[in-house]
């Protein structure tokens, strides 16, 4: 069943949304997510990873032998890692710094080696790409969506970007902030109501 | 074996162009890497010695050869004259290395202030050195050419209760900077020259 070039895009956005409906690269969702900033940060590196890898793994698909397909799109996802954590550290240090050992673990991101395998190693580059580039902006919002439940329960603040100053006091001094939503098992929690969330309104 | 010759060559030629554009990507961005570096780590510690300085301190810096270590010196400009020079040492704290950025007044010499840059102390012990900025205050305006210690020890400084051994690595570390100063003075004057406004 051929599926159009924009269905190629959007399924990123709901059907296959990584955390959620593909259960995958779940580490540096529960780890990253503890304000909005560091999600977006770690969506935007691994968007453009995934789609690096994406268009070169499917361009390079009839040259790659079958036997050492898997540690060609390891190279190849690692390079654009590196390329990533080079720019990171020359333009955004400081979010650079938060992230730490997560940006170099994008390597081993299932969701990125799993596309590479999955998709784009059968497709063009053009589908490849939107694949790439829909999938990551599905993770993109995930992470933002799961960041801003856990920060603003958290810690009351929505921090989206520092360095434009798009930080807001959300409920106010009163609040007492419910710290345990930035621990690690707060991760989970919301992780798992936002799945049963999601499950809810896809059944109808 | 074809297959095999196949496999050999597409890995190697993948790898070498994922070298070469590492490399390129590497060295593109080295110095401004560095910047970053330097203006997340150490600027906090040296931008609170040098406050109200004319200059940027994290730019205007250079390095000198200290035997086997390479050191570098950050430079304060106050009223158009080089008068500042900050650089880091390190003394034996609770939890290891102690890191002080130390300010030296070239001109009147003596202490600039200090400032702590990494250490692994106790939380609310130890790690007062950094947070509590009464204590590294006791260190500005000392004079040089005398050791620097805690009140225990015969010196000025009062420690932090609790955190003797705190107390004694900044002291020793600052004491430390005195010496590296004496030993590269004439260097550092060097170097301060270019820095005239």
């Amino acid at each position: 069943m051929a599926k159009s070039l924009t269905q190629e895009f959007v399924k990123g956005l709901w059907d296959e949304v990584p955390p959620f409906r593909l259960v995958l690269g779940l580490c540096p969702v529960l780890a990253v997510t503890k304000s909005v900033e560091n999600g977006i940060g770690m969506g935007v590196a691994t968007t453009f990873v995934l789609v690096g890898s994406n268009v070169l793994v499917s361009a390079l698909r009839k040259l790659i032998p079958a036997k050492v397909r898997i540690a060609c799109y390891i190279v190849i996802i690692a390079t654009f890692v590196t390329v990533v954590e080079l720019l990171m550290q020359a333009f955004q240090y400081e979010l650079y710094l938060k992230l730490g050992i997560f940006i170099p673990l994008i390597v081993v991101n299932c969701i990125v080696l799993g596309r590479a395998e999955a998709f784009a190693s059968k497709n063009g580059p053009v589908r490849s790409l939107l694949d790439g580039l829909g999938i990551g902006l599905g993770f993109t919002c995930s992470l933002a969506a799961l960041a801003s439940v856990r920060e603003l329960l958290g810690t009351g603040y929505l921090t989206i970007w520092k360095d434009w100053g798009l930080v807001y006091h959300i409920f106010g001094s009163a609040y007492k902030p419910f710290s345990f939503m930035i621990e690690a098992p707060g991760a989970f929690m919301a992780l798992g109501l936002m799945l049963c969330l999601m499950n809810l309104v896809g059944k109808k | 074996m074809r297959e095999m010759i196949k496999m050999v060559v597409v890995l190697t030629i993948l790898s070498f162009f994922s070298g070469g554009v590492l490399a390129y990507i590497r060295n593109t961005y080295q110095g401004r890497i560095d910047n970053q570096v330097l203006e997340f780590v150490k600027g906090p510690a040296v931008r609170t010695i040098f406050e109200g300085a004319g200059n940027d301190p994290i730019a205007d810096r250079f390095t000198i050869k200290d035997g086997e270590v390479e050191r570098t010196f950050f430079v304060g400009v106050f009223d158009g004259e080089p008068r500042g020079v900050a650089f880091e040492t390190s003394g034996k704290g609770y939890g290891g290395d102690v890191g002080l950025m130390v300010g030296i007044d070239v001109k009147d010499s003596k202490l600039m202030g200090v400032s702590v840059t990494t250490h692994g102390e106790t939380p609310g012990m130890g790690a007062k050195a950094k947070s509590d900025p009464g204590f590294v205050a006791q260190y500005k305006g000392l004079a040089l050419e005398q050791p620097i210690a805690v009140t225990l020890d015969g010196g000025s400084i009062s420690a932090i209760s609790g955190a003797t051994i705190t107390s004694r690595a900044v002291s020793s570390a600052a004491t430390d900077a005195d010496k590296i100063y004496q030993k590269l003075k004439t260097q550092i004057a060097d170097n301060l020259k270019k820095f005239n406004k």
